[in-house]
């Protein structure tokens, strides 16, 4: 691990990427804090220029910085306007915006700066600790078993969708599959699904999907709806940045526990930031003491600092399956991978042994990445609220301009941007009818993976025979259809009881 | 019938149109040598439509209920009058100017035209600030892109 380390720290304190790991902070605190633009689509944007960096290590330090960077954005406007940029900020907002109210706003910001900074590097340790841990019992993984996994994968993504939308989940993680298949897959040397147009030979484009399934609905919606882009005034009184001694011990256990929670929460394939911030909020507000379970929701500090680690925190974890496995725990590792993909590199058990300078420059630069989102982000919290005043008027267009731009450099192909207004629109009404777009995606990346490793395994046990063969694939399928049945059972039965239909128990 | 049904329905036939192209054409072309391995390029494919048929079913036949049927999204479709539509099909619609127009016009002017356009859907008029910025963005992003990441973006109309 000291080597590890060490070939880490060489690489990532070379100017170059030094400077990737600024740029990205600075590009994704501003951008994440535009409503509407998450992290997914600002990594989306981003894309094309990693690829053009053309060092993988470089690519990957710009798009992590960016990831942080957004995270920490969509807190600031949730904190000072209500208006959550991110979904996985949107617990923040339960205590921040209170206390901007009061305000409090520049108290607000510092806890929030500081309590994602704990909990960032808290999960760059942990991460630092168990990935090689999980990347060597990865490697006891055969086809079948990666096979499984994904297939775990993608049910606990769409298991964790929403309860009582288990079906819509799974519906659109299989429509992702199928449109995986499209074009011409690796094994097989053959196009399947064109219908002789030859756009479609080589499948669709990632980017161009992405671009379709979360930035395009999102600037339509804020177009339909003016109420989206709450305009903000003046930001607010940005002053009294200080917080007390006796609120530092206050928030400390809190950034502790939650980023262990987070952290975990984040590794699990499906759960992500969003749950994480969601149930570090609940778990706080059930063991504080009765008095202040009183002031959650009217802006409690331990109910700002609790979401904000282990949000950040997540998002360090879920770069473990990321990096280990190969597998995405979210949308946006799951952007990730596919940037990773295109720059050649090939997540998994391998990487740390074949190309230990990116896994460890990643882990450093997470380091380097909150430190800097901390030193940039105190003193420039007043000025950073001024992007939000932004006219609505200008904002849109360019956000639209930035989704053609982005799918249009990555395939210098003016067809595929007829395509993504196309699947853009298809996305708004999916969004409409409240299916969730996540899995669609998840699906479709990982989709090509998952039918390798089946033909892989089909054809090294001439059959389907490998499944009854090999007793962990066998119960990692168990644990995918369990995950699947188990919590429509559960809603089931508690609509019996609500229905006043007793069922046994 | 609510909206989310009749996706379910639309992607019921997409899938079947896909499952028939999987079971019954797609095996027809399949060179003799490869007919003997166990996984055929329609297997996976087969798969994926029987799945998606039987999901679809659920979501149609209203097996798995939710919790709440009245769970209003962000926008609620069946008042989707009273929303802004008209811009936004005003801006898809200027979307797809710019993705046909992109290659003969070239970048700088169908950018700078769709920047204006765009902001003017929404109701901007004030031209002397706007403008400007849709020029000098304009000339930025091709500036960022062309010279700095070198990726190749034509600048002016064809005939230039």
């Amino acid at each position: 691990m000291i080597e590890g380390l060490l070939i880490g720290l060489s690489a990532a304190f070379s100017l170059q990427n030094l400077l990737m790991v600024i740029a990205g902070c600075l590009i994704g605190t501003f951008i994440g804090m535009l409503p509407g633009l998450g992290p997914m689509s600002i990594i989306a944007i981003m894309i094309p220029v990693a690829i053009t960096i053309g060092d993988p290590s470089a690519a990957l330090i710009l798009l992590a910085g960016v990831y942080y960077g957004a995270i920490f954005g969509g807190s600031t406007s949730s904190i000072l306007l209500n208006a959550p940029g991110v979904a996985g900020t949107v617990a923040t907002s339960f205590d921040g915006y209170p206390m901007a109210r009061k305000g409090q706003a520049g108290k607000a910001l510092t806890i929030a700066a500081i309590a994602s900074f704990g909990g960032g590097t808290i999960g760059a340790i942990l991460l630092m600790i168990f990935a090689p841990m999980l990347s060597t019992v990865a490697l006891l993984f055969h086809s079948a078993e990666y096979f499984a996994l994904m297939v775990v994968g993608l049910s606990a993504i769409a298991a964790f969708a929403g309860t009582g939308n288990v079906a819509k989940a799974i519906l659109m993680t299989l429509l992702g599959l199928l449109m995986a298949t499209v074009g011409e897959g690796a094994l097989f040397n053959m196009p399947r699904f064109t219908m002789g147009l030859m756009d479609l030979q080589s499948g669709f484009s990632f980017i161009t999907l992405a671009m379709a399934m979360f930035a395009l609905p999102e600037a339509i919606f804020l177009v339909l709806n003016p109420a989206r882009s709450v305009q903000g005034g003046d930001g607010g009184k940005i002053d009294n940045l200080r917080i007390t001694r006796e609120e530092g011990r206050k928030i400390a256990p809190v950034i502790g526990r939650q980023s262990l929670q987070g952290f975990f929460i984040g590794v699990l394939p499906g759960a992500g930031a969003t749950i994480a911030s969601f149930l570090g909020y609940a778990v706080e507000r059930n063991i504080a003491s009765k008095e202040e379970q009183e002031e959650f929701g009217k802006g409690s500090i331990k109910g700002l600092a609790a979401p904000e680690s282990a949000n950040n925190a997540a998002c360090t974890g879920s770069f473990v399956p990321l990096l280990t496995l190969g597998i995405p725990g979210s949308g946006t590792t799951a952007i990730l991978l596919g940037a990773l993909i295109a720059l050649n590199v090939t997540p998994g058990p391998r990487l740390m042994i074949d190309e230990p300078q990116i896994f460890w420059a990643v882990i450093i630069s997470m380091y380097v990445g909150n430190l800097v989102l901390l030193v940039l982000n105190l003193p420039l919290i007043p000025y950073i609220a001024k992007v939000l005043s932004i006219p609505r008027n200008y904002l849109i267009p360019f956000i639209l301009f930035f989704t053609l731009m982005g799918s249009y450099i990555g395939q210098n192909n003016a067809t595929e941007l007829l395509l993504l207004v196309g699947m853009g629109v298809c996305a708004t009404i999916l969004r409409f009818a409240d299916y969730p777009l996540a899995p669609l995606l998840i699906g479709f990346i990982l989709g090509r993976m998952l039918e390798d490793n089946f033909a892989r395994s089909m054809q090294l046990y001439d059959g389907i025979g490998f499944i009854l063969d090999r007793p962990m694939t066998l119960g990692l399928l168990v644990v995918a259809i369990l995950l699947v049945v188990v919590p429509s059972y559960r809603a089931r039965r508690a609509r019996a009881r609500q229905a006043g239909i007793a069922d046994g128990d | 019938m609510a909206l989310d049904r009749w996706i379910a329905f639309v992607i019921l036939c997409v899938a079947l149109a896909y499952g028939y192209a999987a079971f019954f054409t797609m095996d027809g072309l399949l060179p003799p040598f490869m007919q003997r391995n166990p996984i055929w390029p329609s297997t996976f494919p087969k798969i994926l439509s029987v799945l998606t048929v039987l999901t679809c079913l659920v979501i149609l036949l209203g097996l798995e209920k939710s919790d709440d049927p009245d769970n209003i999204g962000d926008i609620d479709y069946r008042r989707l009058g009273q929303y802004n539509l008209t811009q936004a099909l005003l801006l898809l619609g200027l979307m797809v100017a710019y993705a046909l127009l992109l290659r003969p016009a070239g970048f700088l002017l169908s950018t700078f035209a769709f920047l204006s356009a765009g902001a003017f859907v929404l109701g901007e008029r004030k031209f002397h600030i706007l403008l400007p910025v849709a020029a000098a963005a304009s000339f930025a992003v091709w500036y960022l892109v062309d010279q700095v990441l070198g990726i190749f973006l034509r600048p002016w109309p064809f005939f230039i």
